[in-house]
């Protein structure tokens, strides 16, 4: 199928539209849009960080996932407490990959859940009695913790519970951070909301601990990875280029993170944001506070690698723009060769993606390295800054959709028609159901990592054996083709 | 037998709900009606007058006691005082933490799952505290719980600005499910014409003052003894009154949906009555400098 016209997707918009009662109609066509990469700004054209209307199965988390399950939950030597009933924390336990080193249960404590589990009696006469005998038993049984976050649940902004009191105490007591994160699920419209609230309970209870603390020794190649969450190995794969170029990374925000790392980054020279809409406040708070610069950087693909690298490079000296250099020209046959491999079985092959915080345009160069196309894309929680640096990536009259709904999704692709769709679990298999080669866009499938010059080669290999997988062949019931129907037909008569 | 009735006494916090209530209900036992009273209020004083104690051991607080709400029998919460009046507290959190509210719905979820209930029973009381705050506070007056709303206030200004927001609150309800307001009890702090005010007010929300409680000390001399007047001095005047109440609420058939007045028909109202004064509007907001 040829690319669409500006015409063409403007009118695949109204169509899907015109099923919405008059309300929902208003409100949902802010949040569809054909590109238009003339723009400098957004907000001509998209809506977005809007509430979602009711009914439309909207695809977004709440607050809480926001904090514990992105920005906390992968800080791996505290233990993060889900206060409140037990679900919030037991149903999300583990799911997002977060790769680590350590030792599960003695001083690494990632993929356990822990949780105050709220009953009745903890909801009518308030749980912080509870939760600080929760904190004297983590002491007691997790001596090696380094801290403890505490992930407030919906229940705990209704009856006032002190978490911030209770918190003090404890850290005074065990001499090591106690944060009280007010992430209840139910402040703000989707999980963008949560982000922020642990990117201040950082800057707040955490941040400042270091300061006037000169014992950690710097160099001027520190450097901090901010919002790279190690999902299937992800920071692994990016902290190595880093590396060798020259650069020493002092922290990784927040996978396979540490909260000592977190603490020393105020002592670094620049702070490289990957994923910049879950960690950009803390950043802009890092550059106003203590002056440290920050770059937004994109590790898909050998294009985006090594022009974030040069960028990267250019704000150091000459040693480590040659380091840069050198590590492109050291990669540039291994990958040369993944694209030789991939890219005929891939070339021209269209994708639509509907993801959250960076990959629905981070991930574009990618596909493009494998002569791929993505011809629409949209995210969860995105705000409009997301939006402006999406324009650029995207084609013209390719398609936008933010918070998109189960119905539009599904009505786009029908019509769309694309090889491939990258979005989360609750999609997959409703695409996979109509024919639709489909990949979990937010856990890598089980796979990964996808960034890097390593990433890229994992990533091209899933993205053919997902496309070109012989199973798609048979999708239909030998009793659907047209043969078969055909001689039923001759049968009958 | 005859039907259950169950009926839920409001009021401005402090206006002497649970003495009324406790007074009312050991007349209705005299009577010889079978009778329950179920506290909703943190505070747990509610039945304190006819169990002759200082604060029954809530079903709240024995849940937290026993770990959970499920781990309770009915038997552990429910106490037998005068003339077999059955008692029951929800009990809840100390001021400042928690949700009373919660408690409140926990333990009227409690009692109807234990079957408290019972087709003995001719009344349930539930005396509620004095706001209400939250959605927790109108559990006794939900589908198949209180259909009888008694609003205990008296002359004074506040006390009826909470008759009638209760009024309002009590609507809400109304037209969703059964309940109705059944009539307000004047508990007299001896204001002037104080009966005729309340019976205006009755009559402008759509029901009637059904009775008028006259003050008097032996309220409070039997209340040092942990009794109502009833049971320590029946022959008391006063116990007359309370009957006379049993007797109206027992014959009580005028069940409505208020119709709640305006603030401005209410101060119109106590301006009448000589309760507030007549409003100066070129004096508002003028500090005690700026008049001079």
């Amino acid at each position: 199928m040829a690319a669409m016209t500006r015409e063409e997707t403007e009118a695949l918009i109204q169509e899907v539209l015109e099923v919405y009662p008059e309300k929902a109609q208003k409100d949902r066509a802010k949040h569809l849009a054909v590109n238009d990469t003339s723009l400098e700004k957004a907000n001509k054209c998209i809506t977005s960080n809007r509430k979602s209307l009711p009914g439309v199965m909207t695809i977004r988390g709440c607050a809480y996932a926001g904090s514990k399950g992105v920005v906390w939950g992968p800080i791996k030597d505290m233990i993060h407490i889900s206060h409140g009933p037990v679900g919030c924390g037991q149903y999300s336990r583990a799911g997002r990959r977060n790769y680590y080193v350590g030792t599960t249960g003695v001083n690494t404590f990632g993929t356990m859940n822990f949780t105050s589990d709220f009953k009745e009696n903890d909801i009518v006469f308030g749980g912080d009695k509870k939760l600080a005998k929760i904190m004297l038993e983590i002491e007691q049984l997790f001596p090696l913790n380094k801290g403890i976050s505490v992930q407030s649940e919906c229940p705990i902004g209704l009856i006032g519970d002190d978490i911030e009191a209770v918190s003090k105490k404890a850290a005074k007591e065990t001499g090591k951070p106690v944060v009280p994160v007010r992430c209840e699920g139910f402040r703000g419209v989707s999980q963008s909301l949560g982000h922020h609230i642990a990117n201040d309970a950082i800057r707040d209870w955490v941040l400042e601990n270091r300061d006037g603390d000169n014992s950690f020794e710097t160099t001027p190649y520190d450097v901090a990875v901010i919002g790279d969450y190690n999902i299937g190995g992800d920071a692994w794969a990016s902290r190595t280029l880093l590396e060798e170029m020259g650069l020493r990374v002092v922290a990784q925000w927040s996978g396979d993170g540490t909260i000592a790392e977190i603490e020393k980054t105020p002592k670094v020279k620049l702070n490289l944001i990957h994923c910049y809409r879950s960690m950009n406040y803390i950043a802009r708070h890092m550059e106003e506070k203590y002056s440290i610069p920050w770059i937004e950087y994109n590790f898909f693909g050998p294009t985006k690698i090594a022009e974030s690298l040069r960028k990267i490079a250019a704000l150091f000296d000459e040693k480590i723009q040659a380091g840069a250099e050198k590590v492109i020209a050291r990669y540039t046959s291994e990958y040369e060769a993944v694209i030789a491999k991939y890219k005929p079985r891939l070339e021209g092959k269209r994708v639509m993606l509907y993801i959250g915080g960076l990959r629905p345009r981070h991930v574009i160069g990618a596909y493009e390295d494998l002569g791929m196309e993505v011809v629409g894309t949209g995210y969860e929680f995105a705000h409009n800054d997301d939006y402006d640096r999406t324009i650029k990536e995207m084609g013209n009259a390719t398609l936008l959709y933010d918070d998109v709904t189960g119905y539009e999704f599904e009505e786009f692709v029908k019509r769309v028609q694309p090889d491939l769709v990258g979005s989360g679990v609750k999609e997959k298999y409703i695409f996979q159901k109509m024919g639709v080669p489909f990949r979990q866009m937010h856990s890598w499938d089980y796979s990964g990592p996808y960034h890097g010059y390593d990433g890229f080669a994992i990533f091209a290999r899933d993205m053919d054996m997902t496309i070109n997988n012989p199973c798609w062949k048979n999708i239909k019931a030998p009793w659907k083709t047209e043969t078969a129907q055909n001689e039923a037909v001759k049968a009958v008569a | 037998m005859a039907k259950l009735r169950q009926c839920a006494i409001y009021g401005k916090g402090g206006i002497g709900k649970s003495t009324t209530t406790q007074n009312l209900v050991a007349a209705l036992a005299e009577q010889g009606h079978k009778v329950m009273i179920v506290g909703c209020d943190p505070k747990a004083d509610s039945t304190r007058l006819i169990l002759h104690a200082k604060a029954q051991n809530s079903i709240m607080q024995m849940a937290s006691d026993a770990g959970s709400v499920e781990d309770l029998e009915l038997e552990d919460v429910l106490k037998v005082g005068y003339k077999d009046i059955k008692c029951v507290e929800s009990g809840g959190p100390e001021p400042g933490v928690g949700c009373a509210g919660r408690g409140v719905i926990t333990a009227i979820n409690f009692l109807e799952e234990e079957g408290a209930y019972t087709d003995d029973l001719n009344f349930v009381f539930y005396d509620v505290l004095g706001d209400v705050v939250c959605g927790g506070f109108a559990m006794p007056i939900r589908e198949n719980k209180a259909q009888e709303i008694y609003i205990v206030c008296s002359g004074e200004m506040m006390a009826m600005y909470a008759a009638n927001n209760i009024a309002k609150g009590i609507v809400k309800y109304a037209n969703s499910g059964s309940v109705r307001l059944a009539g307000l009890i004047c508990n007299s702090r001896q204001c002037a014409r104080e009966d005729e005010l309340i019976m205006e007010l009755a009559r402008k929300l759509g029901t009637t003052m059904i009775h008028f409680v006259p003050r008097d000390n032996v309220v409070q001399r039997a209340e040092i003894r942990r009794m109502t007047v009833i049971e320590y001095e029946p022959t008391a005047k006063q116990a007359d009154e309370y009957r006379d109440l049993a007797r109206k609420i027992n014959e009580n058939k005028n069940f409505i949906i208020p119709t709640p007045i305006t603030m401005d028909e209410l101060e119109d109202l106590l301006m009448e009555f000589g309760v507030m004064e007549e409003v100066d509007e070129s004096i508002v907001g003028k500090t005690a400098a700026a008049e001079a």
